[in-house]
């Protein structure tokens, strides 16, 4: 009980090393979520409107990528750029950059599959209609980004809760060392092994209340999108 | 692009020959020979099933026949696309607002004049919905937007899917005044209708679609008095028949 008063107390006074480790998390997460959407939002919609031969091959690839245990993803972007891999000589590893990376390798595949399910629904509902009135290429591509904004914008919620939330990719890749690669879920990993239930538990309270705003953000979003018949 | 009524029509005549879709092992059109240089209004009856929706569909270029050929005047389906509209039974609307919804469709070149895109709406009777989203309106409302968004780019020919199947009384009858009006300005319109009456209102010409092939085409007038073949006496009578 005492540790979780401690903890409230660290969260109500705004501890400094709390909030460095939480802006950090944050950093890294909106800076993954930034590049997976640039990248997924795309790729996702491309393969929602266009027909080529291996694409059913491809959304299979990316539902298969999806589900990727992040220790996995971690384990991969370590090989590729520890010392001896094909990017040691950038000398990223164990810096926030590393954990972008990762980050972003393990939800790029989440946003694109979960907007290739949106854009191709859509797709199915529009395609007709825009043959009929020439929208084609750019134009779709664009239109169908801007009638499926508030089902994308779940999309990339969900992302950022995954981002956020995970922990073995960035640890393996950031290291979890204080003051450079510690974020949420990494220092309550290592101050529980320690048997510091205070800064646990008020980290823990935190990435909990930052869950909880995502997925009200989510359901907002969906009742006012449902409301203006725009789901 | 229509200029005026007293041009030709571009698209005219309409020639289909030896039109063939296989769908499963079966022939759903089965070599549709067809020729319109009618300028009035041309109207597809025939019983559910007969290939109506899909003839039209392949004269849109929704679909690509297996066999068979089409021509628009002296153009080619796909040459033909942009003088083209087609509204469907089910209206097709953007997650957008009412104007918006207009707003994509109005050609680049006129994208200033927002005048147009008004005026487009009073005649349609949603001036006061412009800023609702358009999905909201009742099923009628979308369908007289559908219409007037087809419209907005003055095609040369309208083709209409059953578009006022579910409609009420008073939004059927101020759709087929729009159609009227749109005819009289020079747009070539196609149309399927079960609706013997709006088939009356509407038609110069009846084309009768029964097991994926033309089964008689006649004047509108001489088609309701002595139709010549059994399936379209009995389809009038309201018999059933395939
Ligand atoms: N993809 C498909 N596969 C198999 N059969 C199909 C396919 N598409 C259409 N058909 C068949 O083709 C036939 C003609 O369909 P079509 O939609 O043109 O009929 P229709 O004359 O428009 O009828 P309705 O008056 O009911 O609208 C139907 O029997 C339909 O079942
Ligand atoms: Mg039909």
């Amino acid at each position: 009980m005492d540790a979780l008063s401690e903890a409230f107390r660290l969260i109500i006074t705004l501890d400094e090393d709390l909030f460095e480790i939480l802006w950090l998390s944050i950093r890294v997460s909106l800076s993954a979520l930034t590049i997976a959407a640039v990248i997924g939002l795309p790729l996702g919609t491309y393969l929602a409107i266009t027909r080529f031969p291996g694409r059913k091959f491809c959304i299979l690839l990316l539902n298969v990528l999806m589900g990727m245990p992040p220790v996995v993803v971690g384990l991969m972007v370590y090989l590729l750029l520890s010392r001896a891999g094909p990017l040691g000589w950038m000398g990223l590893l164990y810096s926030p950059t590393a954990m972008i990376i990762a980050q972003a390798v393990l939800i790029t595949p989440i946003i694109a599959a979960l907007s290739n399910q949106v854009i191709e629904s859509l797709h199915q509902e529009y395609s007709d209609t825009f043959y009929s009135m020439g929208v084609t290429g750019g134009r779709a591509v664009a239109a169908y980004l801007v009638d499926a904004r508030y089902a994308l914008t779940t999309c990339i919620l969900a992302g950022f809760g995954r981002a956020i939330a995970e922990v073995g990719a960035v640890i393996i890749v950031g290291g979890n060392i204080d003051h450079l690669t510690r974020v949420m879920t990494t220092a309550i990993a290592l101050e529980t092994s320690k048997g510091n239930l205070t800064l646990a538990l008020s980290l823990g309270a935190v990435l909990l209340a930052l869950s909880l705003l995502v997925n009200a953000l989510v359901i907002g979003v969906r009742e006012y999108a449902q409301k203006r018949q725009y789901a | 692009m229509l200029k005026s009524a007293n041009m030709p029509n571009p698209l005219l005549p309409i020639c289909i020959s030896g039109l063939r879709l296989i769908r499963g092992d079966r022939a759903v059109l089965a070599g549709v020979n067809l020729t319109i240089d009618e300028p009035g209004i041309t109207v597809l009856m025939g019983p559910n099933g007969a290939g109506k929706s899909l003839l039209l569909r392949s004269l849109h270029g929704l679909i690509t026949p297996d066999q068979g050929r089409i021509n628009l005047g002296s153009l080619t389906v796909a040459d033909s696309r942009t003088e083209q509209a087609m509204v469907f039974q089910q209206p097709v609307l953007l997650r957008r607002t009412v104007l918006q919804n207009l707003a994509f469709a109005a050609p680049k070149t006129a994208k200033t004049d927002r005048q147009r895109l008004i005026q487009a709406l009073e005649s349609v009777n949603l001036l006061d919905r412009a800023d609702q989203p358009a999905r909201m309106l009742s099923g009628g409302e979308q369908q007289r937007l559908a219409l007037v968004r087809a419209l907005l780019g003055e095609p040369a020919l309208l083709i209409l899917d059953e578009a006022t199947a579910s409609l009420d009384p008073a939004s059927v009858l101020l759709i087929e005044s729009l159609v009227k009006t749109q005819n009289v300005q020079g747009t070539k319109i196609i149309l399927v209708s079960h609706d013997q009456g709006q088939a009356r209102r509407l038609a110069d010409e009846i084309v009768f679609i029964s097991n994926g092939q033309v089964a008689e085409q006649s004047p509108a007038d001489r088609f309701f008095t002595e139709p010549r073949t059994p399936e379209a006496k009995a389809y009038l009578a309201g018999e059933i028949v395939v």
